[in-house]
């Protein structure tokens, strides 16, 4: 009785998170463009999808931004860190303060102002000013997965790599950068579905004639969204669960490896 | 004993990083076509692409296009200049607005043969409730505000907006979620203008939408067209374009322009008054006007067009001679377009609708 509550419970949250998502995907295979009539089962609008000229831009200048910004972003954030260690308790807490501020500031406020920023400053919209509004806001959440990682960090092997004659650099990734390297791994992860996901902060500093997924989807309001962006988004949510599941396979692998080395 | 440690990090590595991402951010040139570049700023999914291919090859023109969602979203971008756009096409009360702060620059007819030749007279004359003179705006594409009516849950036709307030379509009606849409409905139904400033008839209107209001289902927006095709509901306000479309999906839906009068609403192409290159905007909107070119985008887009000649060459006989998408517009009373109500209107509106939303 007990247990099939819990089946029940569990069924309940799968189906609640995922029962929009499956709907899109049965709405990309639909034959009739709305979405209150089934037309029939095609693949039409996957193969007008890879025809659309703006469709695919808007997708590759999204995947470009959210891959630099989330790079820069990390060796911005990784390098602050750094810094911040070497602080005074009070100066780190004070900058960690500040760093976190932008986390919490609504999207809306960041963006309006990265706005009038560029605009005082003369700068030109366009991809750059998305590139470098994303990588402001993406830095907070590379810090906040580093920082841990940092404190936990054991300091005297460092100092024996210098005390044995490595340079400082040298010391840095050979010894310091592989503990640091999961937090840096999520941090990059974070700030990259971050940057795929914002809307309102790409809105308000975009240029003319550079569009991303997301500005590209709410300017089809007027005339109804394209049933090809329902197509585009089975496949993103489809190449994402496929990149999970790879993910969540490997380790067990090198567990069992592990394991199987300990007992020979 | 502890002793504190820095973590010396080598400062060309840093400067390298900074310096890479710099120059990725850099790279933003946009080259220009030979004759050089135009920067046009339109609806979403208000042209054929393929249009702008051809203009860009015909002239040696590089097209720069950029999309607007809304003209409340258009209007702060044109405004702020961050961009200096070159053509816009918004509707016509936003073009009264933009007339009235000095945002447009006049058109020269003498550039545009297409625009002054193809444009049909009627449209120019609707214009001239927010561009007087015909000075600003070449119609680009237009249409009606009517209700769309299922005719198997209905035993009588639809004429008339009294039949949104019948009490036998108790929550089979549907109106648009947008305050001078509805409030259109509710001035039309009692005879007023649609643009009035008269408080004694706001009144009037407001208290109508709340009698209203226990029998509507819901106020749509571009939910109309799914849930008419699907008959979730029998009477719907809705705009003449999405017509055609819900009923080649649904052929039981009847489209009306009601017996006491409607919007004509209006979307025109405007240049700004700040414009960098002019010539370029002319040629651009004068090829846009050219009846082989406005029938493609007619094609693509749906909506009515105003270009005669387009419509000549619009093959599907059906369509050419549709009543929906071409009425005839001197067989109506009382027909209107938008015009801006200042600030102060637009906020007398606005509290007007949110009582009614919130009754």
């Amino acid at each position: 009785m007990k247990s099939a509550a819990k089946k029940i419970y569990i069924a309940l949250i799968v189906l609640f998170l995922y029962a929009p998502i499956g709907t899109l995907m049965v709405l990309s295979f639909n034959e009739s463009k709305t979405r209150a009539k089934w037309g029939g089962f095609t693949f039409k609008w996957y193969v007008s999808l890879f025809q659309n000229e703006e469709i695919l831009r808007a997708l590759f200048n999204t995947l470009l931004i959210a891959l630099f910004s989330s790079l820069a972003a990390t060796v911005i954030g990784t390098v602050a860190c750094i810094a911040m260690m070497a602080m005074k308790h009070r100066t780190k807490s004070v900058i960690m303060g500040i760093t976190n501020i932008p986390m919490l500031n609504a999207d809306i406020v960041t963006g309006i102002s990265l706005m009038l920023l560029y605009i005082s400053l003369g700068i030109k919209f366009g991809f750059g000013t998305i590139l470098l509004s994303h990588i402001t806001f993406n830095i907070p959440y590379v810090i906040l997965s580093v920082m841990p990682r940092m404190r936990q960090l054991n300091h005297s092997t460092y100092e024996a790599a210098l005390d044995l004659g490595a340079s400082p650099l040298n010391a840095f990734f050979k010894v310091m950068f592989p503990d640091l390297l999961p937090g840096i791994l999520s941090g990059f992860l974070m700030a990259f579905t971050m940057s795929l996901d914002d809307f309102i902060i790409t809105h308000f500093t975009k240029g003319v004639g550079v569009d991303t997924l997301s500005t590209k989807i709410y300017t089809e309001i007027k005339k109804g969204i394209k049933p090809e962006m329902y197509a585009l988004s089975a496949l993103i949510f489809m190449t994402v669960l496929l990149l999970l599941v790879l993910i969540n396979l490997t380790p067990d692998k090198q567990e069992k490896d592990r394991n199987k080395k300990e007992k020979s | 004993m502890k002793r504190k440690h820095t973590y010396r990090i080598n400062p060309i590595v840093v400067l390298f990083f900074l310096l890479t991402t710099l120059s990725l951010t850099g790279c933003t040139s946009s080259d220009k076509g030979s004759n050089g570049q135009v920067i046009v700023y339109n609806w979403g999914e208000y042209i054929d692409p393929d249009t702008i291919r051809m203009f860009e090859e015909e002239s040696g023109i590089k097209v720069i296009y950029d999309e607007f969602e809304t003209n409340e979203s258009m209007y702060p971008k044109v405004e702020s200049g961050a961009v200096a756009y070159d053509i816009a096409c918004p509707s016509d009360y936003m073009i009264s607005r933009m007339i009235q702060n000095g945002m447009l620059s006049e058109i020269n007819y003498d550039k545009m043969p297409n625009a002054r030749e193809n444009i049909g007279a009627q449209y120019y004359e609707q214009s001239r409730g927010f561009d007087p003179e015909n000075k600003y705006a070449i119609p680009y594409c237009w249409g009606t505000v009517g209700i769309l009516y299922n005719k198997t849950m209905v035993d009588e036709p639809i004429t008339s907006w009294a039949q949104l307030w019948d009490e036998k379509y108790a929550d089979d009606i549907l109106m648009q979620d947008s305050v001078r849409d509805s409030f259109m409905v509710a001035e039309k139904l009692n005879g007023f203008s649609m643009n009035t400033l008269d408080p004694t008839q706001l009144e009037t209107a407001k208290d109508a939408l709340i009698r209203q209001k226990p029998l509507v289902q819901a106020y749509v927006v571009d939910q109309v067209r799914d849930k008419m095709i699907g008959g979730e509901a029998a009477i719907g306000v809705i705009y003449s374009g999405e017509a055609i479309y819900t009923q080649r999906e649904n052929p039981d839906l009847v489209y009306v322009i009601p017996e006491e009068g409607t919007n004509v609403w209006i979307d025109s192409w405007v240049i700004l008054k700040n414009a960098p290159n002019k010539e370029n905007a002319e040629k651009f909107i004068d090829f846009m006007c050219r009846a082989d070119i406005a029938v493609k985008n007619f094609d693509y887009i749906t909506y009515s067009t105003p270009n005669v000649a387009a419509r000549e060459l619009i093959e599907d006989e059906e369509i050419k001679n549709s009543a929906i998408a071409f009425p005839d517009l001197s067989q109506y009373d009382n027909l209107e377009t938008y015009v801006y109500l200042g600030e102060e209107g637009d906020s007398f509106y606005n509290e007007l609708w949110k009582e009614v939303k919130s009754y």
